[in-house]
């Protein structure tokens, strides 16, 4: 049975989508979430590496799961830091044309994409960052983990000041 | 509040379509009762929310989620389709609060429900209870699955 129960704050991964350099942010965020999207254009003044995985709350956010899949399918073609940053700076335009324009803008190979965004290996991996995030305790989108503890909501000024170094 | 080990006071409440609802329809089954304060609190919103994206991995651990506030029926119904949810909303409405004093939930002075969870067993027996330090701190999914794997492990 796959395992739901609590886990130890999570850790950084090889297989983690992870980009910058300095102190590590673990972010659990869904890209149909507008405090996400908020919290992105706060942490991207940062010099910090941070750590993406997908949370994404489909009651709530319709698209979340289409769109972290997206995001996942764009990765492969290694470009998910690209439509990651394309969704969240433009949650407007969340449709399957507004998709394929956002990948032919980043010069992906469509059909790759299609088929990828929609295939059981990226649902899989998606799943397992939602799994993660639960049992990590993740309530709410976006949460931050630094130094093994949780901050929920948008980064506050405490926090973000911490975060500069 | 009230403890693992007591037998759950039995209610019977209206839902967010007015049907009424008893704890002892839920008898041969566990059932997680979630008193939260107020529908339409930010909070609350991303408790249920989370809770409905785990659901179906609750259901096919033989366990069912009924949430419990003062609002109305009518506010509930309201609410439920804000959230996008499923989780039946039973309405603790008149007299207010009275199934929450009886599990220990209530809070007099502010006329809503503390954030409390109350896991009841097949037979009827409280299984577990949790209480959130304050109402604005959310108990994730995973203490859920912790208490029924403590309850598989027992």
């Amino acid at each position: 049975m796959t395992r739901w129960t609590s886990s130890a704050p999570p850790e950084p991964r090889a297989d983690d989508h992870s980009r910058g350099g300095g102190l590590v942010v673990i972010e659990y965020a869904d890209l149909e979430c507008p405090h996400c999207a908020h919290a992105h254009l706060l942490l991207k003044q940062l010099r910090v590496t941070r750590v993406f995985r997908h949370f994404p709350v489909t009651s709530k956010h319709p698209r979340a799961r289409v769109l972290a899949q997206a995001a996942e399918a764009a990765g492969l073609q290694g470009r998910f830091w690209d439509m990651h940053d394309s969704l969240l700076e433009d949650q407007g335009h969340l449709d399957p044309p507004h998709l394929w324009a956002r990948a032919r803008e980043l010069g992906l190979d469509l059909d790759r994409f299609e088929a990828d965004r929609r295939s059981d290996g990226v649902a899989e991996v998606v799943d397992e960052h939602f799994r993660s995030g639960i049992r990590a305790g993740v309530v709410t989108t976006p949460t931050q983990f630094f130094e093994g503890r949780a901050y929920a909501g948008v980064p506050d000024p405490a926090l973000m000041l911490r975060l500069r170094g | 509040m009230i403890e693992a080990g007591r037998s759950a006071p039995e209610f019977t409440l209206p839902d967010q379509d007015g049907n009424e609802v008893s704890l002892s329809n839920y008898r041969g089954k566990t059932v997680v009762l979630v008193f939260y304060p107020l529908d339409f609190s930010p909070a609350c919103t991303d408790q249920l929310n989370v809770y409905q994206e785990v659901l179906s991995e609750l259901n096919e651990q033989g366990t069912d989620l009924l949430g419990i506030s003062v609002d109305s029926a009518f506010a509930h119904k309201a609410f439920q389709h804000h959230l996008g949810a499923t989780i039946p909303l039973l309405s603790d409405f008149q007299p207010r609060g009275a199934v929450a004093q009886r599990y220990g939930v209530f809070i007099e002075g502010r006329g809503h429900n503390e954030r409390a969870l109350v896991m009841v067993g097949p037979d009827g027996e409280v299984l577990w209870a949790h209480k959130s330090s304050t109402p604005l701190e959310i108990p994730g999914a995973n203490l859920i699955f912790d208490a029924l794997d403590q309850q598989r492990a027992a």
